[in-house]
């Protein structure tokens, strides 16, 4: 598995995303906004969290429409993997590769948290090491992350099973208080309908080693490591 | 030539900071108002020999970059 980081003037989690991948056995490359192809060989482009350019505008509007981004479009485009976490995720909705866009949060506060998922399908290059509606505990950390779509854009990401992940209580439960951002159907990540892309707000690379409070992170590197 | 970008959100789309204004508006003891809705404003200077490609421009900028077309409206006027 060779993924390429792609970083923006302002990404902040490209080194916790790299050591992520790391420890599940990929070789990582980072790679700057300016770049117009990914490094030849690339299984996986990865946007990581962080504040490209600062917010400006909108969350990932700027990066959106990067150089890399073309590249990173092209690589999705042959069905590579690409996997945007928090402003990654934005980034990905911003420039057209998920639909959708990621909202100022109900509460209208910057939160950070440990956070229990859902994982809806265990059947995709993301998430085969998890079990199919295993509830994961990791973490969020944004003010914007608070999922809309149109109601046909919705019911089309529902009816073609593109929601990866959605907030839930420790019970699996996807009650109101654990959806603190607001989004819609506690959506916490989506797939492109070819499921080769994944956008996801929560950190899953905060939780790969025990030291650090959790290990339910490393599903996801571990599935994307073996996907190629 | 000068255009003027108002964006806004699109109807029945949330807006947490709208209601936060109107909140302080309220505790500020101004009343009266009875909601608010933030948006964003823009001052484009556009290089163009007249003001319908000027506003073909702009239209082209708002689609592209200044607004996000799934939650937000433009409106473009070119000043004369």
């Amino acid at each position: 598995m060779k993924a390429a980081i792609v970083v923006f003037p302002g990404s902040n989690r490209e080194r916790d995303v790299a050591r992520a991948l790391r420890l599940a056995g990929a070789e990582v490359t980072t790679v700057w906004h300016t770049e117009t192809e990914l490094p030849a060989g690339t299984d996986l482009a990865v946007l990581p969290g962080g504040f490209s350019y600062g917010d400006y505008l909108r969350c990932g509007a700027i990066a959106g429409r990067a150089h890399a981004m073309d590249a990173v479009r092209a690589h999705a485009a042959r069905g590579g993997l690409v996997l945007g976490i928090c402003n990654g995720f934005q980034i990905l909705c911003e420039s057209g590769l998920l639909p959708g866009v990621l909202m100022r949060n109900v509460g209208r506060r910057f939160i950070c948290h440990r956070q229990t998922l859902r994982v809806e399908r265990a059947d995709t290059a993301f998430t085969k090491a998890y079990a199919q509606n295993e509830v994961i505990d990791v973490c969020v950390a944004h003010g914007e992350g608070n999922y809309f779509a149109d109601p046909e854009t919705l019911a089309r990401l529902e009816g073609e099973g593109r929601v990866a992940f959605r907030y839930c209580d420790a019970a699996g439960q996807l009650t109101v208080e654990a959806n603190r951002n607001g989004s819609l159907n506690s959506i916490a990540g989506i797939y492109s309908d070819t499921r080769n892309v994944l956008g996801m707000m929560p950190h899953p690379e905060n939780f790969v080693e025990g030291l650090v409070g959790g290990t339910d992170g490393r599903g996801l590197f571990e599935s994307l490591a073996k996907a190629a | 030539m000068k255009a003027r970008v108002t964006v806004t959100l699109k109807n029945g789309v949330l807006d947490p900071q709208g209601k936060a204004i109107e909140g302080a508006l309220r505790s500020l003891g101004i009343t009266g108002i009875a909601g608010v809705r933030q948006g964003k404003f823009f001052e484009v200077e556009v290089d163009a020999a007249d003001e319908a490609s000027a506003e073909a421009t702009v239209k082209a900028a708002c689609d592209r970059l200044l607004a996000n077309t799934v939650v937000e409206n433009y409106r473009v006027e070119i000043a004369r």
